[in-house]
């Protein structure tokens, strides 16, 4: 049976992901709507960017980012000047690490939603004395939403199941920076089968229903598959 | 009161370069063949194309002015596509009030009720956009472009998308709109049957440059533009219904040079219809001919003719001042020894009503 040491892990996987997936949309999507309609002909530079963390390993990704937010690194030596807290081997520091981890699963799926929805509907609702702004959440957003679905969905589940950079970043601080992967890991290393077979199981399960209903909801929508 | 337009945009292989006054009332048709940049100038119009250079006034209204742009959601416009525009995330009535809710109080010329009614989609209004057949997705396009009571309605082949029976669905819609609401219609098209039938005023455009810009029934009679090089080069003729014959089925059509017999429409006595006459079915007598089975025979005189290649000469004929067209071959005008001035008998073997 797992215990509570167990179910806190579970809290804060679920946290992370939840915040993480927040970031990402809030973040994402302006970034996903320039990418969708910049002529910018540098743009495959930054989109290359994005989808660095498709390749590389995590724990490339997560040790550069510890360099970064370590006490001596930019960021990190940065925050101490101002008396801050460096940020490896925190909470924080994991979110940080994950946005950058699922940053492709999120912005990609918008921005191929906001490629598919064209300039069409936002040339029809400027006829229509809709602005550019008022375009972009009245109809651009609307129309792509199966996107922001799948984006939501994917990037969700990608940080559920993070492990490289969480361990590279985060450390394995139980009731901070312990995540479900790794304390399946710890169980596994002390050879304690049950408690990882339990929190696989969960894992597994959460990851097939989000999945399942994101492939549900996406045929009924239809206008983008992933 | 005119709309002024000047636009110079150069694209890669292409150059659009107009200076243009047009009437701010009834149908502006805007015709010529693909690629002459026809929905290029509806889209600068429009604010859509941005160009650099170019000048825009619609009545009072300065919409562009070199430096000055002012964004076509704030141009008192409407604008309907050639294809299927409706939003697909709204039903009809969403679609209908999107514009609508966005218009000042003070503005409303238009009421919703009035455009549902004249375009008849009263019926579909709780549809989703994505059910609906291409003829209705136009018409809903058309009454939430009118919803917006635009000073000016722009439409760029609102037809071409749609097949023979659902052009003919639309097109009575078209022209109750020209005649029931006072809003001015700059209409794009590349068939000459359409403008033919809607436009008042004519521009011609070809390599994105205007070839002519005046009344359309002068236009069609002008034997010296590519439209009278179209192999159904055609003269438009008003008439105004005389009366029937109930014998033999029959409307006799009356205009200046004299009365077109037509097969039976029901059509009240003193309405105005839109003739067609197209020149290759038109053959010209020297005598007034007796024993012939054509009933439309009128006296005219030569004006005006150009050759066209090396077999046909194209022939202008004035009937009591009214142009009509003639397409002879060369041998058959040198036979009758034609020239500007000779008296003929217009001898016209068919003739379509447009309207």
């Amino acid at each position: 049976m797992p215990t509570e040491a167990d179910f806190t892990a579970l809290a804060i996987t679920l946290q992370l992901a939840a915040i993480t997936t927040l970031i990402l949309l809030l973040l994402g999507t302006p970034l996903a709507w320039w990418l969708a309609r910049t002529r910018w002909r540098y743009r495959f530079v930054i989109e290359s960017v994005i989808a660095l963390p498709l390749v590389l390993p995590p724990t490339v990704l997560g040790f550069y980012l510890l360099i970064a937010l370590g006490p001596n690194g930019p960021i990190g030596g940065l925050m101490q000047t101002f008396g801050w807290q460096p940020l490896a081997f925190t909470f924080t520091g994991l979110v940080i690490g994950s946005v950058f981890y699922s940053l492709p699963f999120v912005v990609q799926p918008i921005q191929a939603a906001f490629k598919a929805v064209g300039d069409r509907p936002l040339e029809v609702a400027a006829t229509l004395r809709a602005s550019p702004l008022d375009a972009f959440f009245t109809v651009a957003i609307p129309l792509a939403k199966p996107g922001f679905l799948t984006a939501a969905v994917l990037g969700f589940a990608h940080t559920l199941g993070e492990f490289g950079v969480v361990l590279m970043i985060g450390g394995n601080i139980p009731g901070e920076t312990q995540v479900l992967s790794i304390a399946i890991y710890e169980h596994v290393e002390a050879l304690e089968y049950g408690r990882a077979h339990w929190l696989s199981g969960m894992l597994l399960v959460l990851s097939f229903v989000m999945l399942m209903s994101l492939y549900a909801l996406n045929r009924r929508f239809s206008l983008f598959r992933t | 009161m005119s709309i002024e337009a000047r636009f110079r945009i150069e694209r890669i292989d292409f150059l659009l370069d107009v200076d243009l006054n047009l009437p701010i009332r009834g149908i502006t048709g805007i015709f010529g063949p693909s690629g002459c940049g026809k929905t290029t100038l509806l889209r600068a119009l429009a604010g859509l194309e941005r160009c650099d250079t170019g000048y825009l006034r619609v009545g009072d209204d300065l919409w562009q002015d070199n430096g000055y742009f002012l964004p076509t959601h704030r141009r008192a416009l409407g604008y309907v596509f050639q294809e299927a525009s409706l939003f697909t995330h709204l039903n009809v009535m969403r679609n209908l009030q999107y514009g609508l809710r966005r218009l000042d109080r003070h503005r409303h010329r238009v009421s919703l009720d009035a455009a549902i009614q004249l375009l008849g989609i009263g019926h579909l209004l709780e549809r989703n956009a994505g059910e609906l057949s291409g003829g209705e997705r136009q018409r809903v396009a058309i009454a939430r472009a009118l919803a917006v009571s635009p000073r000016l309605l722009l439409m760029d082949e609102p037809l071409a998308a749609l097949d023979l029976a659902r052009k003919h669905e639309i097109m009575p819609y078209l022209e109750s709109l020209h005649e029931e609401l006072d809003i001015p219609v700059v209409y794009v098209s590349h068939s000459p049957g359409e403008v033919a039938r809607l436009a008042d005023h004519l521009i011609l455009l070809d390599n994105g440059r205007v070839v002519s810009s005046g009344d359309t029934l002068e236009t069609f009679s002008r034997i010296d533009l590519p439209l009278a090089r179209d192999d159904k080069a055609a003269a438009l003729i008003e008439a105004t219904v005389a009366g029937h014959d109930d014998d033999y089925n029959l409307t006799y059509l009356d205009f200046p040079g004299g009365r077109f017999t037509v097969t039976r429409r029901e059509l009240p006595s003193g309405h105005t219809v839109r003739l067609r006459v197209v020149a290759r079915d038109v053959s010209l007598t020297l005598a007034h001919q007796k024993d012939t089975s054509i009933l439309n025979i009128f006296p005219t005189v030569v004006e005006e003719m150009i050759p066209q290649g090396s077999a046909q000469v194209m022939i202008k004929l004035s009937a009591n001042g009214v142009p009509i067209l003639a397409r002879l071959t060369r041998k058959s005008a040198a036979l009758l020894d034609l020239a500007p001035g000779k008296a003929v008998y217009a001898q016209v073997k068919s003739v379509a009503l447009l309207s």
